[in-house]
């Protein structure tokens, strides 16, 4: 079995291009030149000159040695937090912002929920001299504070997004009625592996630089590419596809994907989309999502506005239910425990979206002496006003 | 005969398609809107099936959309609705509605619904043509419902014969590059997307929608097509609440949007 995108941008059942007639011509040109541009070598030389100087790739693999030895294990972290910008996002907006230019485009649209793929978006455009605005749901706005401050810096307009539960969902859905209409000069910067084929396709691609360089990482410390187990957050699944990629074909390498359980699974508060979740259809994507016996789209929940989000990429959504990757659900509460282990325990404080994937530990079975690499996609400054409200409860 | 065909067998021009969601303003409206619609003289009704997430329209829609599913609005309520409406007008109802309800309902038991409810035709804007063709369009046909598809300005012309030739209603010209509810005036450049479909010949009817809120705005698009269709403007006015009685408001819309002067 292939866990690639097929030719008719499907991954098994789930994928596709479920988009109103006026987002065809866009979605369809991108379809047609995405490969080609990409494989362009004087694209892959910028592409990678930009990831190495600009973006400071490669991101170190960096052995945690008090958090293996609390766990008995060997665990590996994947330092994307030190990227340009403090996330894996900017992996996929260097490429996209390429992409875009090359496809004449002058105007840049994109979501966010935490903000980090708003910053990456309008660190890359402010970078090219290009117009950026960012669509963010009114609550990320309040909670993401920082964040929204730096994509203002930047020079990029944040637009709030007022319907719906005011958070990612709704920040996805006004970017693409703006991109409905603006067809002509915009590009849509799509954060995550999630939306009508090619972006989960492409996204990934982009991000695929994480497990490129894991392998080789790997290979230095311990004589072999490939770990027991990876382990990352998915919230649409950028920083997972990323990490994954490499190894979706071997089948040793165990796949862990970690959803946000919110305030616990059947709480009514939570984005659990693989527990929850059925297949149907949105941002124009067949996967797995949270929705009503009427097919209304349900709002989600979690602490982090990076895992807000009733959906999950289709890549995902065929991993999960082929059972090529496990998926794991952590509360906002173990979330924050976790965040507030690693960083007592090695010095590194993470952003709530990848703290999820370090509670994980807890709930994993592996054995003694196991090769893990959690992907620490982010870093947690923006996050710091949810983590010192909470501070007391982890004294 | 389906309703859909013999409104076209018989009227050429100045088609009047008006547009609301189901479940707004009130739960219960559905059936007094549709009966007003029809008394006031309305050519055929695009009945909205309201959604969480609807992608292609602008916030006149989405509120009345929120609105009515806040309401309760359920597809089994708003097959009971239509289904009460049908006894009163023979006048052809459009269902319009995302995918993501219609898989869920499932689509075999939501197709035969349409048929047991009166309906017509749909509109599903993010059903993709090719799984039309190699899903859908022999169900529909089967049970007898028509299927209209979108083309925009942007639509090469091979697409869109390609629509013309898989389709089996109207062909739903959005006029503009634009969400639903947008534009209030048509630009020159409209005309020119107007003229050059108009010129394709095409074996279906074209009504032209979005963008289309008045008098002025129908009868160009009447020059260009069979007709045309409102949907933003009727909301906004069924929204304005009721100062006058629903039945007035509503025959005076109408006829603001067919003749100004005689109204």
């Amino acid at each position: 079995m292939s866990y690639t995108v097929d030719t008719q941008g499907y991954y098994g059942p789930f994928g596709g291009a479920y988009i109103p007639e006026m987002l065809y011509h866009n979605i369809e040109t991108l379809r047609r030149n995405y490969l080609d541009i990409m494989q362009e070598p004087a694209f892959q030389e910028q592409f990678r000159s930009l990831l190495k100087d600009y973006v400071g790739r490669p991101s170190p693999l960096y052995l945690a040695e008090r958090l293996s030895a609390a766990y008995g294990c060997q665990i590996y972290l994947k330092r994307e937090d030190l990227n340009h910008t403090g996330a894996h996002k900017i992996n996929n907006t260097v490429g996209q912002i390429l992409l875009a230019q090359r496809l004449g485009k002058t105007r840049i649209i994109a979501e966010t929920g935490a903000g980090q793929h708003g910053v990456a978006t309008a660190t890359v455009c402010a970078l090219m001299g290009i117009q950026c605005i960012v669509y963010m749901g009114e609550v990320d706005i309040k909670r993401q504070a920082p964040n929204v401050a730096r994509m203002k810096m930047l020079g990029a307009e944040v637009r709030p997004a007022t319907s719906g539960s005011k958070t990612l969902k709704d920040a996805t859905n006004e970017a693409i009625r703006d991109w409905i209409n603006n067809p002509e000069d915009t590009h849509y910067i799509i954060g995550s592996v999630v939306g009508p084929h090619p972006y989960p396709d492409m996204v990934a691609r982009f991000q695929s630089v994480i497990s490129e360089e894991v392998q080789w990482q790997l290979k230095e410390k311990t004589g072999r590419d490939h770990p027991d187990i990876i382990i990352a957050c998915v919230g649409g699944g950028s920083n997972a596809a990323g990490i994954y990629y490499h190894y979706l074909d071997r089948p040793d390498v165990r796949l862990v994907a970690v959803e946000a359980a919110g305030l616990g699974i059947h709480s009514g508060e939570s984005a659990a989309t693989s527990v929850l979740g059925s297949a149907g259809i949105i941002h124009g994507s067949k996967t797995l999502l949270m929705q009503t016996e009427d097919g209304q789209i349900i709002e989600p929940y979690s602490i982090s506005a990076g895992l807000d989000y009733p959906g999950i990429g289709p890549m995902h959504a065929h991993l999960i239910k082929s059972g090529r990757a496990e998926a794991i659900s952590i509360t906002d509460e173990e979330a924050l425990k976790a965040a507030y282990h690693l960083t007592r325990i090695e010095g590194i404080i993470p952003a709530l979206e990848s703290a999820h994937a370090f509670a994980a530990l807890d709930q994993l079975a592996y054995r003694e002496g196991d090769v893990i690499v959690i992907n620490l996609s982010g870093r947690g400054d923006k996050d710091l006003e949810t983590y010192i409200k909470h501070l007391p409860d982890h004294e | 005969m389906n309703r859909l065909d013999r409104l076209f067998q018989e009227k050429k021009q100045e088609i009047l398609n008006i547009y609301f969601t189901a479940g707004y303003p009130g739960l219960g409206d559905t059936v007094k809107i549709i009966r007003h619609l029809a008394d006031a003289g309305v050519d055929l009704v695009e009945i909205g099936i309201p959604y969480s997430d609807p992608l292609a329209d602008g916030p006149t829609i989405q509120a009345s959309s929120e609105k009515a599913l806040a309401n309760g609005m359920t597809l089994d309520l708003l097959f009971q609705q239509v289904k009460e409406a049908r006894q009163h007008t023979d006048i052809p109802f459009i269902l319009m509605g995302y995918f993501n309800p219609v898989l869920q309902y499932g689509e075999d038991r939501f197709f035969r619904a349409c048929v047991h409810a009166g309906v017509d035709g749909l509109i599903i804007p993010d059903m993709p043509l090719h799984e039309y063709e190699q899903v859908y369009r022999e169900k529909l046909k089967h049970h007898g419902l028509k299927i209209s598809f979108l083309i925009t300005p942007q639509t090469p012309e091979d697409r869109i014969r390609k629509i013309d030739d898989l389709s089996n209603g109207f062909i739903y010209m959005v006029s503009s590059s634009s969400i639903t509810g947008a534009k209030t005036a048509i630009q020159a450049s409209q005309l020119e997307y107007f003229r050059r479909v108009q010129a394709m010949h095409l074996k279906h009817p074209r009504l032209i929608g979005f963008g289309i809120s008045n008098y002025e705005t129908f009868n160009t698009a009447c020059h260009y097509a069979a007709g045309a269709i409102v949907g933003s403007a009727f909301i906004k006015q069924l929204g304005q609440g009721a100062n006058v009685p629903m039945e007035q408001q509503i025959h005076q819309f109408v006829q603001h949007i067919k003749n100004p002067v005689e109204a």
